[in-house]
């Protein structure tokens, strides 16, 4: 039958970060930690970690405090309606856009 | 050994001897009774394989196109409504590249209900990426399971076996049953190029962005634009491969011959018919009438439709007069759709040679309705003297 590499005619990659593009181009609203109500930024230790555990693109870390991936995040906003303690908010992109223009 | 059976346990046996690993289907007349066969060598044993009872069309083919990613020869069939139910699936099928068969029995598609032939319901799905294939009588049927199994995994494409509802599912004609030693020198085990392995993860038929974009590996990926022209490439070069099928089948079978098109008394005839299935043989019965009476027709039947075989065509028809498409299927709107590609592969190869045929179109046979040898005869010979009038004209129309 031959050698046949058809899965490099097909969309077929291996997992990782980026398989489906950059999707952080894709985000209208960025979420911004409030790490005074924040609770593993609180006490110090490994706990809560509601957001991580619901944000459906795997971009939040489990860590202390938990950090965002912005190249994936794509602003759902999912972890900031899940978060117990509100400490999470999204923000208008166009704001962050402007901060880069002032400092420019 | 020659044995005399219904078209649709011709169709099953032909996947017993592929030894097809996973068969998924939901019953619809008429294809019915070949899955039911095939669920039958199952449950008895002559076969291994599982046989996935569906709730749906839709859910026979997603079940297939997961057990061919996991690497298992799979097969399905369907007819009319139940074939419009897996529309989705189908382009997924072709996209995805997975070499599924299916038997396509068929049939009118509702509404209004009618469970009786004509072509309406794979002709229907010319677009989607599939190749089509289309049989003439029970030899062809199974012999042309064999070959799409081979063909399929040598390209990844996948190929809608399509044969008439009643008239060869369900009517009784002796055939020679491959030996099983000789279909598996022809057909070796399928061997994907990747199937499903929890030790080599992988992201299948991922979103595609307009543009291509950088993988995970941080090489340069196929975007759905280039993946698409990929298909449409092969699929284009996919004739040369079955050519090549054919005489390896042809070998091994002592049996083929042309896999594109079948000419009948084509050579010196100033008229010829041209049509896809059953109506291509009856027609020669009014070919060999109409020759006793000196008019120089002949008939040619189109085996495969998708990637359809223009060059081929348009130089057997090259310098006849008329050419008369006979039809079980519409365009609605226009005309038949066999016909619209005649025309285009005729224009296209033979425009300005001073050699390009006029083409009529007769619609027949629309949802079972009776094809009368003598009525067929007739609008021959009517087309081979002038035009007729009204196109696409409808045979048999009680209107």
């Amino acid at each position: 039958m031959g050698t046949r590499n058809y899965r490099r005619k097909t969309s077929h990659s291996e997992h990782g970060p980026g398989d489906g593009g950059r999707t952080g181009s894709w985000r209208v609203e960025r979420p911004v930690l409030d790490q005074s109500l924040c609770i593993p930024c609180k006490r110090n230790k490994e706990a809560c970690f509601i957001c991580w555990l619901y944000c459906p693109e795997i971009v939040i870390s489990r860590t202390i405090p938990p950090q965002f991936n912005l190249e994936y995040c794509k602003g759902c906003g999912i972890c900031a309606e899940e978060c117990p303690t509100k400490a999470i908010t999204m923000v208008d992109e166009a704001h962050f856009s402007e901060q880069k223009k002032d400092k420019e | 050994m020659y044995m005399i059976e219904n078209g649709n346990t011709a169709a099953a046996l032909g996947v017993k001897l592929c030894r097809a690993g996973v068969i998924a289907a939901y019953p619809i007349t008429p294809q019915t009774p070949l899955t039911e066969k095939l669920s039958e060598y199952v449950e008895l044993g002559d076969m291994k394989a599982e046989y996935i009872p569906v709730e749906s069309e839709h859910s026979a083919l997603a079940v297939c196109i997961a057990a061919s990613s996991a690497g298992a020869r799979v097969f399905t069939a369907t007819s009319a409504n139940g074939l419009l139910y897996m529309h989705e699936q189908i382009q997924w099928a072709s996209g995805a590249r997975l070499p599924i068969v299916m038997c396509v029995v068929n049939r009118a598609v509702g509404a209004p209900w009618n469970v009786w032939n004509d072509q309406q319901d794979s002709i229907s799905q010319r677009d989607t990426g599939w190749i089509q294939i289309y049989c003439c009588d029970h030899q062809q049927i199974i012999d042309t399971v064999i070959k799409a199994y081979w063909l399929a995994e040598k390209i990844s494409i996948p190929i809608m076996v399509c044969y008439d509802g009643y008239i060869l599912s369900h009517t009784y004609m002796p055939f020679d049953l491959p030996d099983q030693e000789k279909v598996d020198a022809f057909l070796p085990p399928f061997q994907p190029d990747y199937a499903l392995n929890p030790d080599e993860p992988a992201n299948l038929n991922t979103v595609t962005l307009p543009d291509v974009r950088i993988d995970t590996k941080g090489q340069l990926a196929h975007g759905y634009m280039e993946i698409r022209y990929l298909l449409q490439e092969e699929l284009r070069t996919t004739l040369q491969i079955a050519a090549d099928a054919e005489k390896r089948f042809a070998e091994i079978f002592g049996r083929g011959g042309n896999p594109y098109i079948e000419p009948y008394r084509c050579d010196d005839a100033d008229y010829v018919a041209v049509g896809l299935g059953s109506i291509t043989y009856q027609l020669r019965v009014c070919v060999d009438t109409l020759r006793k009476e000196g008019i120089k027709v002949g008939v040619m039947g189109v085996r495969y439709y998708r990637p359809f075989p223009d060059a081929v065509i348009a130089g057997a028809l090259k310098g006849k007069k008329g050419i008369i498409v006979f039809e079980k299927a519409l365009s609605y709107g226009y005309e038949g759709a066999l016909a619209s590609d005649l025309k285009s592969a005729l224009y296209e190869h033979l425009a300005g040679t001073g050699s390009l045929p006029a083409v009529q179109n007769l619609i027949a046979g629309i949802g079972g309705r009776e094809i009368h040898t003598d009525d067929l005869t007739q609008n021959l010979r009517a087309a081979t003297q002038g035009r007729i009038s009204r196109e696409p004209a409808w045979i048999g129309l009680k209107i």
